[in-house]
């Protein structure tokens, strides 16, 4: 398996050629009309808010780290994290598309890690499915009222995982289990890269609040532009 | 800031853990989840050829590492930037 170029591909997005065609192109198209509409949200935030692009800059360059770093899990095994939560968290989740998609073709191009032929799946999960969910929950967990670090700290650790769950269930569909079907197969997926995701989805999720306690500090008057204040009655944590 | 330092001492024990815990096993070796999802599926369909090679890669693990190095670094310096020029604005603006 690992003669195919040589060396161990090493990466957690799914591999160049590794989606039968047909299935490539569906995710390709189900992922373009989000990059269209992540390029015309940067260009009306950009718009209504000029000071804020600096800030845009700095969580794409978040996510541009986070997903260089390959981390071991206990399951003896290595992922990275995506780290496109923060921004899902600052602008809202359609940013991110281009932000996420832009790293994916580095990778793809460069490291030879995911794939041009998957690159609309990989964008799917990593880049539209992740910054939904955390902005899904961000949401959700400043309705019901908890403070500002546990609620981003929430919404990057599911965002993460959910990247995977979504890689796994991507790949299940392409390769169903003869026996067991899609279900047999969507168990064998999420067994390595859900399993292995878990702590890092965690470490994703400290990392992110420390870095939104950083920007609370220094650059408050941008968060607040964005609608992100502090708990009134509670510390972030 | 007090919060933060012990944010980023927990991310780096959970990160040192799973080292402490697989340094006696030789059978764990910290590959890449995909890797493992390679084996899954020629499990599922052994007949399966990936119909497209990547354009190009990376000649050597040295050279990998280098790029993603380069990837790391000019996101944390972007990153940086930005934080350092907020922060001075912080600062000298009030």
């Amino acid at each position: 398996m690992l003669t195919i170029v040589g060396m161990p591909v090493l990466g957690m997005h799914i591999m160049e050629g590794f989606l039968p065609y047909p299935m490539a192109l569906l995710w390709t198209i189900i992922s373009l009309p989000f990059l269209f509409a992540g390029l015309r949200s940067i260009q009306r935030q950009v718009q209504d808010n000029p000071s804020i692009k600096l800030l845009l800059a700095m969580v794409g360059a978040f996510a541009f780290v986070l997903s260089a770093l390959k981390m071991p899990s206990v399951t003896g095994s290595c992922s990275h994290p995506t780290g496109v939560a923060l921004g899902a968290v600052l602008f809202g989740p359609m940013p991110m598309v281009v932000m996420g998609s832009l790293v994916l073709l580095f990778q793809a191009l460069l490291l030879a890690h995911g794939g041009i032929t998957t690159l609309g799946a990989n964008a799917f999960s990593m880049a539209i499915a992740g910054p939904l969910a955390a902005w899904v929950i961000f949401q959700l967990a400043q309705k019901s009222r908890l403070p500002l670090g546990p609620s981003v700290f929430l919404a990057a650790m599911f965002s993460d995982l959910f990247t995977y769950v979504v890689t796994s269930f991507q790949l299940a569909v392409a390769f169903p289990d003869p026996a067991g079907g899609l279900a047999a197969s969507l168990a064998k997926f999420l067994g390595i890269f859900a399993i292995t995701q878990i702590p890092l989805a965690v470490v994703e999720g400290l990392l992110t609040v420390v870095v939104v306690n950083l920007l609370l500090k220094y650059s408050a008057c941008d968060l607040a532009l964005l609608g992100i204040r502090p708990h009134p009655t509670t510390q972030t944590a | 800031m007090k919060n933060n330092i012990i944010l980023l001492i927990a991310a780096a024990l959970i990160l040192i853990l799973p080292l402490y815990l697989h340094h006696s096993k030789e059978n764990i070796e910290f590959a890449g989840a995909d890797t493992q999802a390679e084996a899954v599926i020629q499990e599922i369909r052994p007949d399966y050829q990936p119909w497209f090679e990547s354009l190009w890669s990376p000649p050597s693990g040295e050279i990998e590492s280098m790029l993603f190095a380069m990837q790391a670094a000019a996101g944390a310096g972007l990153f940086c930037f930005g934080l350092g020029w907020m922060m001075a604005r912080s600062k000298y603006a009030s």
